[in-house]
């Protein structure tokens, strides 16, 4: 049987403007590098602006720093560490045509992980700091020195992680779609590419995470 | 589709996980270490390691070859253009005086200080 005629839950795997799979599958995970890339310099330019603001205002940014708990991002550089390690797994259990539920598992496992990180960072950080009144313009309480700087700093660190938040928020959402098509059986040895390149997505959302945490959380000495 | 096919090896997903477990452990501990200038150096190159662990690996660029990598490369490249013009940009202002004709501009950039 050739390619074309291959079927899984119901759809051809091949689509018909692809020669065979390796071309498709190729072609798509170029697609989902060069997506990256754009999303590299849409966060780029948020790196950029923080690299030269806090080299202009570092005592300001070092108080900010030291007013957010190194713990939770301890914690949830962990969380997604361990969600980019389930996931590769998932996409390895296909590859190698597992039976049963190890897949779907595995996915609904590392979307799992993406809600447990948001509601750290919704619950024990951004409620936190907001009642603690360091969330500048709308509830701020910080009259230290700096006061200016470290505003600054916390309009960086609700900027950076908000953007990271939805990026997770969205990870979140393709790990449950791929979970669901796993389920119907859409996946197999020979065609697992949705699931790689979903990976690849749910990598790079935590390579901003293993950035965004020495830069906003470990800034200057802590002893 | 066989031939472009990675199946990575267990072992070696376990090896950058716990890679990375530890390099999240030492950064953080280092933290605590009063370096100077030199937290911000060990904490950038850890989370350069950290990032390439997953590049590599999970990612499996290790194993691409071709254009993921060049599309990978391109996007450093350009983001460190991106960082070190604007960079060289700002820092460098204060390098060369600034012509008298321009002065009263510069008062009043001043005065908005």
């Amino acid at each position: 049987m050739s390619e074309a005629a291959v079927k899984q839950a119901g759809r051809p795997i091949l689509e018909e403007h692809f020669a065979d799979l390796p071309a498709q599958e190729s072609a798509r995970k170029l697609g989902m590098w060069v997506f990256l890339v754009t999303e590299v310099l849409f966060f780029g330019g948020l790196f950029t602006s923080y690299t030269i603001y806090r080299q202009l205002y570092f005592a300001g940014f070092e108080q900010g720093s030291h007013l957010i708990e190194v713990k939770w991002g301890a914690i949830n550089t962990l969380v997604l560490i361990v969600s980019s390690f389930t996931v590769a797994m998932a996409v390895r259990t296909a590859q190698v045509g597992k039976r049963g539920r190890a897949t779907v598992s595995l996915l609904l496992v590392t979307g799992l992980l993406g809600a447990l990180f948001l509601f750290i960072k919704l619950y024990f950080e951004w409620f936190h700091d907001f009642k603690e009144g360091l969330f500048p313009g709308v509830n701020w309480d910080y009259h230290g020195p700096f006061a200016a700087h470290v505003q600054l700093f916390f309009i960086f660190y609700y900027f950076m992680t908000g953007l990271h938040a939805i990026h997770v928020i969205v990870g979140m959402g393709v790990m449950f779609a791929l979970a669901y098509l796993a389920w119907r059986g859409r996946f197999s040895p020979r065609y697992y590419s949705p699931l790689e390149v979903g990976a690849l997505y749910w990598h790079f959302v935590d390579i901003i995470w293993i950035f965004l945490f020495p830069l906003l959380y470990l800034i200057g000495g802590r002893s | 589709m066989k031939a472009d096919a990675h199946i990575v090896p267990v072992k070696v997903y376990l090896g950058t996980f716990i890679g990375l477990v530890v390099l999240l452990v030492a950064t953080t501990g280092i933290a605590y270490l009063n370096l100077g200038i030199w937290n911000t150096v060990i904490a950038l190159v850890i989370a350069i390691t950290k990032a390439l662990l997953v590049i590599l690996f999970f990612m499996h660029a290790y194993y691409d070859k071709g254009l993921t990598r060049v599309v990978f490369s391109v996007g450093i490249i350009w983001l460190t253009i991106l960082i070190v013009l604007s960079s060289a940009d700002v820092f460098t202002r204060s390098w060369t005086p600034v012509p008298r004709s321009w002065a009263p501009d510069i008062a009043l950039h001043q005065n908005q200080k």
